[in-house]
């Protein structure tokens, strides 16, 4: 059955516990950098569409320039990141989560309706 | 940019649309049937889909629309590999929203809204909330009209810019009288099967080019260059004339606010909801859609088909990126620029035309018409959230301080969806003249202004004030209405909304690259420097669990 949300003491609590900690700072830990990767490989290509005109004019093979090859690259890494942080997420997070959960219902006392 | 991707010319050559009659007679057919679909598929049950793959679409057609295929298409025909700008940005966007924002959002709430909301229990800053949402959805409604109307247009082969301005009215009120008769509902599923029946045509579309020109990138491109009259410098950067150092600057600053303004998306639903499972003895949890008590994921119930929900979302984007790039070049091949730009509504009408050279009446009528059907079901969601977030936070939080009668909200909510109904069909007739995808890329910059600051900082920030919430969301929302009015999107260009005038001392089209970083010094200087109650910390750990953990979704 569905359970009472914690209060605002248990949440306080959950947040000093140990486990949390350590979720926030693994789940920062890979967020943060993804993040700022994939806005740093967007701005490159941004920045180099933008103002390196013959680098990006110039031809790989055929009528395809650095500029085609890049954007398509872009669209490739868009989904092995998005894979990558999917599966990151599924196998290291959650037991994190897992953890959590278990030591709220330990420790900060909550659900309260099965205690 | 905007001079050289889809201005539509006032008179022109005849446009090459085939008779009026036929068109019209078989877009009526398709449209009815379209709609018929949608009214079917929304009416069947009120839950979303549940398994990935539909979820997955749900998604994609809440974040997509028609209007960014025939924008995207239509700048690449006519402007070369800038236009793949729009769909880079886009899908950086995507994955910034899905790193930063997707399951905090999930744990917490439904929108971006609900994050600041939690964060927050402060009237005014949820009513800034909502204003910033509804200015948001505002843009992104006028681009839709637009949209609808400029395909109307095409079908009747107007060319006059002023009879044009008649026919996108029209075709707008329509839209809005549809929505509020309650004849079109903009739910998951509706979203899903609109997605499903764009990307079906897009794909069909984009397979077809590619078996034309042999499966090689290089042939399409070749063909592509033969047709436009850039020539060759089509696959090159700043191939239309006029490249300016500040014209490219005001490509990155339209590349910032597609990156930047996903996250703070007012209709952006996080999917699955989570279903309450229960709590097992150790205190995890019973994932009650996958029936395995054994499976204990530790996260909300769901949060694995949220996953894989997500990652059908992405895959599903990526290959329709993919397909704008096909079809923009194709129809470069196989209509030519020259045709795209005589034709009504300029490079906008660079698919429907593509379509028509494929197919065509027949298929000219279908595209136009599932174009026009998705365009209705995403401009029913829109306008319907934004006017039930702001009847809720503005009218019962503010003006009745928390307690207005159901009934009283329901027909305010009402009335405000006709006032953005009636104000984007007044934005979609004056910024008609534009490229579709420029149109969304101002919402984009609106949400990225508005509430991309508050959001990070709720999730990131525990010094975070009320204060600094109102100073980020009104500094950047301001910033950025301001900057546009001033721009060569409302005036002192051809394709403005008043090409006599001139008042625009602002150079860019896309004033992201201004306001958005202004958002986070007001966001951060009002909090630091504001008299706010210091930041509710018990507010601040109960977001910061519920987003990370999802303990008492």
């Amino acid at each position: 059955m569905p359970e009472a949300p914690p209060t605002a003491a248990q949440f306080a609590a959950i947040q000093r516990g140990p486990e949390f900690a350590e979720l926030r700072r693994r789940q920062r830990g890979v967020v943060c950098p993804a993040a700022a990767l994939v806005l740093g490989w967007y701005l490159g290509y941004l920045l180099l569409a933008a103002f390196a005109h013959d680098l990006m004019s110039h031809r790989v093979s055929g009528r395809v320039t650095v500029g085609v090859a890049l954007g398509l690259l872009q669209l490739a890494s868009t989904m092995l990141v998005t894979l990558g942080y999917l599966h990151y997420a599924g196998t290291r997070l959650d037991p994190l989560v897992t953890a959590v959960r278990r030591a709220a219902y330990h420790g900060a006392g909550w659900p309260a309706a099965q205690r | 940019m905007t001079a050289h991707l889809g201005a539509a010319p006032a008179t022109g050559p005849a446009s090459a649309t085939g008779p009026v009659l036929a068109n019209i007679a078989v877009f009526a057919v398709f449209v009815a049937a379209a709609l018929a679909v949608l009214y079917r598929a929304a009416g069947r049950t009120r839950s979303a889909p549940e398994n990935p793959a539909p979820s997955g679409l749900a998604l994609t057609g809440e974040y997509l629309c028609a209007t960014t295929l025939l924008g995207i298409a239509g700048a690449i025909a006519l402007g070369g590999q800038d236009g793949f700008l729009y769909a880079v940005g886009l899908l950086a966007g995507w994955l910034l929203y899905l790193l930063l924002v997707a399951e905090p959002v999930r744990n917490t709430g439904r929108t971006a809204g609900d994050v600041l909301a939690r964060r927050m229990r402060h009237r005014q800053v949820r009513a800034a909330s909502a204003a910033a949402a509804m200015v948001v959805s505002v843009c992104y409604l006028l681009a839709q009209v637009a949209g609808a109307g400029g395909l109307v247009a095409l079908l009747l082969g107007v060319q006059h810019r002023a009879a044009q301005s008649v026919v996108i009215a029209v075709t707008g009120l329509a839209m809005v009288g549809c929505v509020l008769a309650g004849g079109i509902r903009g739910n998951a599923r509706v979203q899903a099967v609109k997605a499903a029946g764009v990307l079906l045509c897009a794909g069909s579309l984009a397979v077809f080019l590619l078996g034309k020109f042999g499966f090689s990138l290089s042939a399409l491109l070749a063909g592509a260059a033969d047709g436009n009259a850039l020539g060759d410098r089509l696959v090159e950067p700043a191939a239309a004339p006029g490249g300016s150092a500040l014209a490219r600057l005001d490509l990155v600053s339209l590349g910032l606010a597609l990156a930047l303004g996903t996250a703070g998306l007012p209709h952006l639903v996080a999917r699955p909801r989570p279903k309450p499972g229960g709590t097992t003895q150790d205190g995890t949890t019973q994932d009650s859609t996958t029936q395995d008590s054994t499976t204990q994921d530790g996260t909300t119930p769901g949060g694995a088909l949220a996953r894989r929900s997500m990652a059908w979302a992405t895959a599903i984007l990526c290959g329709f990126f993919l397909a704008t790039f096909v079809i923009g070049y194709g129809a470069s091949a196989m209509v030519g620029s020259a045709a795209i730009e005589a034709a009504p509504g300029g490079g906008n009408s660079a698919v429907p035309l593509l379509a028509r050279r494929v197919g065509g009446t027949v298929l000219f009528g279908l595209a136009c018409a599932v174009a026009f059907a998705a365009i209705l079901a995403l401009f029913a969601r829109i306008i319907r959230g934004a006017s039930r977030t702001f009847a809720r936070e503005v009218y019962a939080g503010i003006a009745c301080r928390g307690s207005a009668e159901p009934a009283a909200e329901a027909r305010v909510a009402r009335l405000t969806a006709l006032f953005a109904g009636l104000l984007a069909v007044c934005g979609g007739v004056a910024l008609s003249g534009h490229n579709l995808a420029l149109l969304v890329s101002l919402a984009f910059a609106f949400s990225a202004s508005a509430t991309l600051s508050t959001l990070l900082y709720s999730l990131f920030w525990p010094r975070f004030t009320p204060t600094g919430a109102l100073c980020g969301c009104y500094g950047g929302l301001l910033s950025c209405l301001l900057l546009t009015i001033f721009s060569p999107v409302v005036s002192g260009a051809p394709a403005s909304a008043l090409p006599g005038a001139d008042f625009s001392w602002f150079p860019l089209t896309n004033p992201a690259l201004v306001s958005v970083p202004l958002s986070f010094l007001c966001g951060a200087l009002g909090s630091v420097l504001g008299s706010g109650r210091g930041g509710a910390p018990h507010r601040q750990a109960e977001l910061e669990v519920r987003a990370l953990t999802g303990l008492g979704a």
